[in-house]
C-alpha cells in the first residue's frame, strides 16, 4: 500500500533525517516504528504526508509517487490518511466536536453526516461528555482521545499516529494504545511512531527499527513475541 | 453542495471573529482608523472645492460700457455672452443701477455726492460682470471681447473698457493657488491612504500569522486550501464592515458638529455634504473596508498555505 524506494531527506541545514530507506507497508498491517529521537520517524510520517519531499528517491501509495501529486491530489490523500500527533494538533479555537466536524466538512459530508457520525465516534473514544470542550478545557489523554476521533471519522485507509503517547500517563497511553488496536482490527492500516521501549511490548506485530535516519530492523515476527 | 459550503464558510468566519474577539478588536480599530481617513479626506476634498468655488465666485470680468451705449446693444451683447460654453453667468448692471451703488457706496462723502449732483447727467455707462466656469477660461472670454472677432469688432463702438488685464495677475496667481491647492489634496490623500492601508494591512496579516498552525492543520485533515482561505476572507470582510460601522458612528456627530458650528468658516455644510453623499462617499469607503480586508487576509493567509 504504502512504499519507500531508496528515499533520502537532507534538511537545508545539511542534516540527513534519511538515508537510503526501503520499506513495504500492506494493507491491514498494524507497523510500529520505533527508534531514538532524530531518527527519522516523524521525517517518514511527513513523507506519507507530503508534509516534506524526499530529497532522493520515491514513496509511492499505491503504486503512484505522492510527489507527483498536484495540491488537489495531496488534499485527496490526505483524507485517505487519519494523523494523530504527539502534540494533538487539535484546533485551538474549536470545540471538540467542531474538531471533528471539520475534517468531515472539508471531506465534503453533509450536515446530516456530520450530526449522526460526531457523536458516536467521541463516544467511541469516550469523550461523550466533553463534546463542547474547547481544546485547552481537555487533559492531555482526553486530547490525544479527541485527535485519534477526528483521524478517524473519515474512515482512512491508514492512520499515521506519530508519538501518540508522547505526552501522555501509562493509564491513557494503554487506552490509546487499544483504541488503534481497535481501528487496526476494523481493517485499517496503522502506522505508529514511538521512542518508548514499552510501548513496543504492548503492541507487537510488525516492528521497523530506524537509527541515525536508516532501517536497521524489521521484525514481522514480533507479535508472536508477545 | 456550494451552498452548504458557502454557509459553513460564513459561519465559521463570524465564529472564528467572536472567538478571537481580543485579536478582532485590535482589527477592527486599526481598520477604522484606515477608513476614517479616508473619509476624512473625502471631507478634505469637498471642503478644499467648496473653498476653491467660493474664491472663484468672487473673480470676474466687468465690461464698462459708454454711456451712451444703447441697452438693447448691450442686452444683445450679454445673450452672446450667456451662449458661451465659458461663461458660467453674465450680470447686466445698468446706469441707473451703477449710478445709485455709486450714491449708496459714498452715502457719507458728501463732496463726492454735491460733485456728481453737479455733474447733471449720469456720468456712469452699463456693466456686465461675466464670471467663467473656470479661472482660467478669463483669458479666452476677454480674447473674444478685445481681440480680432465678430463680437470685438460689432461691440468696440460701445465698449469703453474691460478689467481682464487689471486683473489678469490676481486670475493668474488664482489659477496657481487654484492648482498647487488641488495637487496638494491629492498628494496628501495618496499618502495617508497609503500610510493607513499599509497599516491595516499588517494589522490582518499579524491576526493571521497568529492563526498559521492552524492553517497548517486543516491542511493536514484534508482541507482543500480554498476551504481554509474562505473564512479568513469572510473574517476580514466582517472587520471592514464593522471598521465602516465605527466610522459612521465617527462621522454622523462630527459632521453634524462641523455643520453646526463650521459652515461659516469651511464654506460647506459638512453635515448636508456627508449626509447628500452618503452612498457615494459612505459606500465607497465600506468597499473600500470589504475589499482591503479580502485582500489582505487573502495574502496573509497564501503564505502559511504551502503545508
Amino acid at each position: 500500500m504504502i512504499k519507500f524506494v531508496n528515499v533520502s531527506k537532507v534538511y537545508p541545514n545539511g542534516s540527513v533525517a534519511l538515508e537510503n530507506v526501503n520499506l513495504e507497508i500492506g494493507k491491514g498491517e498494524f507497523v510500529t516504528i520505533v527508534g531514538p529521537s532524530g531518527a527519522g520517524k516523524t521525517t517518514l510520517n511527513k513523507l506519507m504526508l507530503d508534509e516534506e519531499r524526499p530529497t532522493e528517491g520515491t514513496v509511492l501509495f499505491e503504486n503512484v509517487d505522492i510527489n507527483t501529486f498536484s495540491r488537489s491530489q495531496i488534499t485527496a490523500l490526505r483524507r485517505r490518511i487519519g494523523t494523530v500527533f504527539q502534540e494533538f494538533r487539535l484546533l485551538p479555537n474549536k470545540t471538540a466536536y467542531e474538531n471533528i466536524a471539520f475534517a468531515m466538512e472539508a471531506a465534503g459530508k453533509s450536515d446530516e453526516e456530520i450530526v449522526s457520525d460526531v457523536p458516536h465516534v467521541l463516544q467511541l473514544v469516550d469523550m461523550a461528555d466533553r463534546m463542547f470542550h474547547f481544546p485547552n478545557q481537555l487533559s492531555g489523554g482526553e486530547k490525544q482521545r479527541l485527535a485519534i476521533a477526528r483521524a478517524i471519522i473519515n474512515q482512512p485507509e491508514v492512520l499515521i499516529a506519530d508519538e501518540p503517547t508522547g505526552n501522555l500517563d501509562s493509564r491513557n497511553t494503554a487506552e490509546v494504545i487499544e483504541i488503534l488496536k481497535k481501528i487496526n482490527d476494523l481493517g485499517t492500516t496503522v502506522i505508529l511512531t514511538t521512542h518508548d521501549p514499552q510501548l513496543i511490548k504492548a503492541v507487537g506485530q510488525r516492528i521497523i527499527s530506524m537509527e541515525r535516519g536508516r532501517v536497521v530492523g524489521d521484525d514481522q515476527r514480533a507479535a508472536t513475541v508477545i | 453542495m456550494f451552498w452548504i459550503r458557502l454557509k459553513r464558510v460564513i459561519k465559521a468566519g463570524w465564529v472564528n471573529f467572536r472567538r478571537n474577539s481580543v485579536v478582532s478588536y485590535a482589527a477592527i480599530l486599526v481598520t477604522t482608523i484606515t477608513l476614517a481617513v479616508v473619509t476624512g479626506l473625502f471631507l478634505f476634498q469637498a471642503i478644499l472645492n467648496a473653498s476653491i468655488a467660493s474664491i472663484q465666485s468672487k473673480v470676474d470680468i466687468a465690461v464698462y460700457f459708454t454711456v451712451n451705449a444703447p441697452e438693447d446693444q448691450i442686452l444683445s451683447l450679454e445673450g452672446t455672452l450667456q451662449k458661451m460654453p465659458e461663461v458660467a453667468s453674465v450680470q447686466y448692471i445698468s446706469a441707473d443701477q451703477q449710478v445709485l451703488a455709486f450714491r449708496d457706496r459714498h452715502s457719507n462723502d458728501y463732496l463726492t455726492l454735491q460733485a456728481l449732483d453737479e455733474l447733471g447727467d449720469n456720468p456712469f455707462g452699463g456693466l456686465l460682470q461675466i464670471t467663467a466656469k473656470d479661472p482660467s477660461q478669463y483669458e479666452a472670454i476677454a480674447q473674444v471681447l478685445e481681440g480680432d472677432t465678430d463680437i470685438a469688432h460689432d461691440n468696440s463702438q460701445i465698449i469703453q473698457r474691460i478689467n481682464y488685464s487689471q486683473n489678469k495677475d490676481i486670475i493668474d496667481r488664482l489659477n496657481n493657488l487654484i492648482f498647487n491647492a488641488r495637487r496638494f489634496g491629492l498628494i496628501l490623500t495618496l499618502i495617508l491612504s497609503l500610510v493607513s492601508i499599509i497599516i491595516m494591512h499588517t494589522t490582518i496579516r499579524l491576526t493571521i500569522y497568529m492563526a498559521r498552525e492552524e492553517i497548517g492543520i486543516m491542511r493536514l485533515v484534508g482541507a482543500s486550501g480554498s476551504y481554509v482561505r474562505a473564512p479568513f476572507l469572510v473574517q476580514g470582510m466582517l472587520y471592514g464592515a464593522f471598521a465602516w460601522l465605527l466610522t459612521n458612528i465617527v462621522f454622523f456627530p462630527l459632521t453634524y458638529l462641523a455643520g453646526d458650528k463650521l459652515t461659516d468658516l469651511l464654506g460647506i455644510n459638512l453635515y448636508s455634504y456627508y449626509t447628500s453623499h452618503f452612498f457615494s462617499v459612505s459606500g465607497l469607503v465600506l468597499l473600500i473596508g470589504l475589499l482591503l480586508g479580502m485582500i489582505s487576509s487573502l495574502m496573509a493567509v497564501r503564505r502559511y498555505l504551502n503545508v
